[in-house]
C-alpha cells in the first residue's frame, strides 16, 4: 500500500474514531464540507478561533466561581456563548458539558458549575489534541503530494 | 432566496450575520459564501443597527439573541422600527418555547435554532 493510501485510511479511521467517542458529531463534517480550494486552512482557522475564545470564556468562568458571592448569571452567559460556539463547530463532548452547566447555574450550585468547569477544560484540552492528531495526518497527505479527502 | 425590498441594484443577494461569536460568525460567513450571498458582520445589535442608520442595506439578516451591548430582541425592534424591511432570521441556541415567541415578537420572520446548517 502505498504512503497516501496509508495515510487517507489513517484519516478515515481516526476520524471514525472521534465520532463514535462522542468528541465530535455531525456538525464537524459539515464543517469540513465547507473548506474548498479558495480556503483550504478554513477547518483549522474556526477550530484555533473556537480553542482561543474557549480559553478566554474558561478563564472567566474559574474568575467568577472564585468570587465569595458568585454572580450565576455571569457564568451561565458564559456557559451559553460556549454552548452555542461548541455545537457550531460540532464539538459534541463540550455541548454536552455546557447543558448540564447551565443547570448548575440555573441551580446556583457552585460545587456543580466547579465540577462542570473542570470537565469543560479536561474535553477541551482532549478535542484540541485529538483534532490536532488529525490535522497533522491531513498536513502529511499535502506533503506527500496528496489531497486532503473530501466529505460527502 | 427571494429578493427583499432593501436589496441593492445589483443581482448579488447581501446578508448581515450579527452575532457576537466570531467563530459563528466565520461559519456563518463560511456558508453565505459559498451560497453565492454577499455578507457583512456585526458583533452585536448596536452595531447591525448603526450599519442601518448609515444607509447600508441587506436582503437578509442572520440575527443572534444574546449578545452583549444591544441584544437581537432589541435590535429586531429597532430595526423594524426604523422600517427595515429585510428578511430578519433569529438564530439562536435557546429551545424554550417562550422565549423563541418572545424574540419572533421582536419582528423575526423566521427563527433557527443553533447550529445552522446549509439546508437550514
Amino acid at each position: 500500500m502505498d504512503l497516501l493510501s496509508q495515510l487517507r485510511g489513517q484519516i478515515a479511521d481516526f476520524s471514525a474514531f472521534l465520532h463514535r467517542e462522542g468528541f465530535v458529531d455531525d456538525q464537524f463534517t459539515q464543517l469540513q464540507k465547507l473548506r474548498d480550494e479558495s480556503s483550504p486552512g478554513f477547518v483549522v482557522e474556526v477550530v484555533s478561533l473556537f480553542f482561543e475564545d474557549c480559553e478566554k470564556l474558561v478563564n472567566n468562568m474559574a474568575k467568577a466561581l472564585e468570587q465569595q458571592i458568585v454572580d450565576f448569571k455571569q457564568v451561565d452567559s458564559h456557559v451559553h456563548q460556549l454552548k452555542g460556539s461548541s455545537s457550531s463547530i460540532g464539538a459534541a463532548r463540550i455541548h454536552n458539558v455546557c447543558i448540564a452547566f447551565k443547570t448548575c447555574c440555573e441551580d446556583q450550585n457552585r460545587n456543580g458549575c466547579v465540577r462542570c468547569l473542570q470537565q469543560v477544560n479536561h474535553e477541551c484540552i482532549q478535542l484540541k489534541n485529538n483534532l490536532q492528531t488529525l490535522f497533522n495526518l491531513e498536513q502529511q497527505i499535502i506533503a506527500a503530494g496528496g489531497s486532503i479527502p473530501a466529505k460527502q | 432566496m427571494a429578493t427583499s425590498n432593501g436589496s441593492s441594484t445589483g443581482t448579488k443577494i447581501t446578508a448581515l450575520v450579527v452575532d457576537d461569536d466570531r467563530v459563528i460568525n466565520a461559519i456563518h460567513c463560511k456558508r453565505l459564501n459559498k451560497l453565492g450571498i454577499e455578507n457583512h458582520v456585526a458583533a452585536n445589535g448596536k452595531e447591525a443597527v448603526d450599519l442601518h442608520c448609515s444607509g447600508k442595506k441587506f436582503d437578509l439578516i442572520l440575527m443572534d439573541r444574546d449578545m452583549p451591548i444591544m441584544n437581537g430582541i432589541e435590535a429586531t425592534r429597532e430595526l423594524r422600527a426604523m422600517g427595515v424591511r429585510s428578511i430578519i432570521v433569529g438564530v439562536s441556541t435557546r429551545s424554550i418555547k417562550q422565549e423563541i415567541q418572545e424574540f419572533m415578537d421582536s419582528g423575526l420572520d423566521d427563527y433557527q435554532e443553533k447550529p445552522l446548517t446549509s439546508s437550514k
